[in-house]
């Protein structure tokens, strides 16, 4: 078995997760080094939310050993606790607190997790909400918000807790066309920061732009890993090269 | 403006709470003013709880089992979600029981049947045991409330506060319980008030409630008035009081909208 030397972010050997009887992850082996950018893609069911689910213990896997940030993975609380709280995560749905301001959003984990005093973490959200682009709307609540800026605010909330890893699950499939530029302006420029970061998406423009590598999953496997130039021109496997010509055609 | 009105308005159900909490705790003293000897200097003579009466009573009860049922409710909707079995079933078992037993039952259970399993010469006061049993009651309907409650909040937010490395009870307390204890609101204030209603209950194992009062004051040969006098002053304290509540409800729930501009 491979060691994690400081060089790698995540890696995983062998991973098998099943629903019941349905195989939902096929053994799958992945190494990113940090500061990689890794863009995963493939047809709805084909396992890759799964995948990076599993990265931070929101799904529990069955075989396999995930290794981050030189922590293994172990189904022990205090040790998932750990890892989501060095992993962000952005989901489709933003999953914002409704019930907290913006601020509070972002404030929420730094305070209770990290335990830094408030001032202090209002001072950095106040620093990543500038980033992202919406400082005027850190004292509303999240209803209060278009679904881009709600995405926004999702990504500062996560680098509040300073991760040394962005996990992002198709953050952009729920947002209106003209809302999707703003976060994708987001990831590229957290990207340029140097930030890990494991994107499920199908904005392939996204992809080329930023990403080292990328990854198409099919039925819960990896079916091809390429550079994006690669990728993109010259796909190995019938399956990629399907799926690209119908997502690329339209 | 509104967004001030709001972070105003936030530890409203904390404030109501403590509020609570200490009334009731200042009425349970005040019942057992007969350890409080000092008291007595002040001209507070000792009252036994059997000599408690009329609307001190209905308030007495039902503030307590108020206060008390809401925590011990989400306590016991939270082991009824729990993954614990044993948790789990024993929360479940307790809602279920009570549910399925009238408060009638629970409140002879209180008067006669707690009697013989006390060890012999125990004097557990009735009033005390009247508030216990009433907190229960009312605690499994709230759990029930409660736990649907729970399951409307979006998994997304369950996993979203994961996602951040919080843990269980952070979770729960931080950002799963104020959404559905606001999603519950309507109903828990709806158990608040039958349960105000149901003290009166209180008179069938002889305690004098407003309404074991009333007959007490019908068959006295000294009064009088008109019949329906008592019982439409009763009605009217209970209206006022009820009405009160569901305002009150309604308004909290205003307070907390997050939703609008």
């Amino acid at each position: 078995m491979k060691k994690t030397s400081e060089e790698t972010a995540i890696h995983i050997d062998g991973l098998n997760k099943w629903y019941g009887a349905y195989h939902a992850l096929r053994d799958i082996n992945l190494t990113v080094a940090r500061g990689e950018r890794i863009v995963v893609c493939g047809p709805s069911g084909s396992g890759k939310s799964t995948m990076i689910r599993c990265i931070n213990a929101l799904e529990a896997h069955q075989e396999g050993e995930i290794t981050v940030d030189g922590t293994v993975l172990s189904s022990d609380l205090k040790n998932i606790d750990t890892i989501r709280s060095e992993v962000g995560m952005c989901f489709q749905h933003f999953n914002l607190f409704p019930h907290l301001t913006i601020l509070e959003n972002c404030t929420l984990a730094p305070i209770w997790v990290r335990k830094i005093p408030k001032a202090e973490a209002d001072a950095t959200a106040m620093h990543f909400l500038e980033k992202v682009k919406i400082p005027d709307q850190a004292h509303k609540y999240p209803g209060q918000l278009s679904g881009g800026q709600q995405q926004r605010v999702a990504i500062a909330r996560s680098l509040c807790m300073k991760p040394r890893i962005m996990l992002f699950d198709e953050p952009t499939s729920a947002l209106d066309p003209e809302m999707i530029k703003e976060v994708l302006d987001t990831m590229v420029a957290l990207a340029e920061d140097g930030m890990t970061m494991i994107c499920v998406t199908h904005e392939m423009g996204f992809a080329r732009q930023v990403a080292d590598r990328a990854i198409f999953m099919d039925q819960g496997q990896i079916v091809e890993e390429n550079t994006p130039e690669l990728f993109f021109e010259n796909p190995e496997n019938e399956r990629t090269k399907l799926f690209l010509s119908q997502i690329l055609g339209h | 403006m509104l967004a001030m009105k709001r972070t105003q308005g936030r530890p409203i159900f904390q404030r109501v709470f403590v509020v609570l909490l200490i009334s009731t705790f200042g009425l349970l003293v005040v019942q057992n003013i007969q350890t409080f000897g000092s008291l007595q200097d002040y001209g507070l003579k000792p009252v036994t709880s059997r000599e408690f009466g009329g609307f001190l009573l209905s308030f007495l009860i039902g503030a307590s089992a108020i206060t008390f049922s809401l925590p011990l409710g989400i306590a016991l909707a939270l082991g009824r979600t729990s993954k614990l079995p044993f948790l789990r079933g024993a929360s479940t078992t307790f809602i279920e029981f009570i549910r399925g037993v009238p408060l009638i039952t629970l409140l002879f259970i209180a008067s006669t049947l707690l009697n013989i399993f006390l060890p012999p010469g125990s004097n557990f006061d009735i009033v005390m045991r009247v508030v216990i049993m009433v907190t229960l009651f009312a605690s499994a309907y709230i759990a029930e409330i409660i736990r649907g409650a729970l399951s409307a909040v979006p998994t997304g937010q369950a996993e979203g506060a994961a996602s951040l490395g919080l843990n269980y009870w952070q979770t729960q307390r931080l950002i799963i319980l104020p959404q559905a204890l606001k999603i519950s609101i309507p109903g828990i204030v709806s158990t608040f008030i039958a349960v105000f209603k149901d003290t009166t209950l209180v008179s069938i194992i002889g305690l004098l409630d407003p309404l074991g009062l009333a007959n007490n004051i019908r068959a006295d040969s000294a009064w009088t008035g008109i019949v329906w006098e008592i019982y439409g002053f009763a009605a009217l304290i209970f209206f006022i009081f009820c009405f009160a509540m569901s305002q009150y409800s309604m308004w909290l729930e205003r307070q907390l909208k997050t939703d609008h501009h």
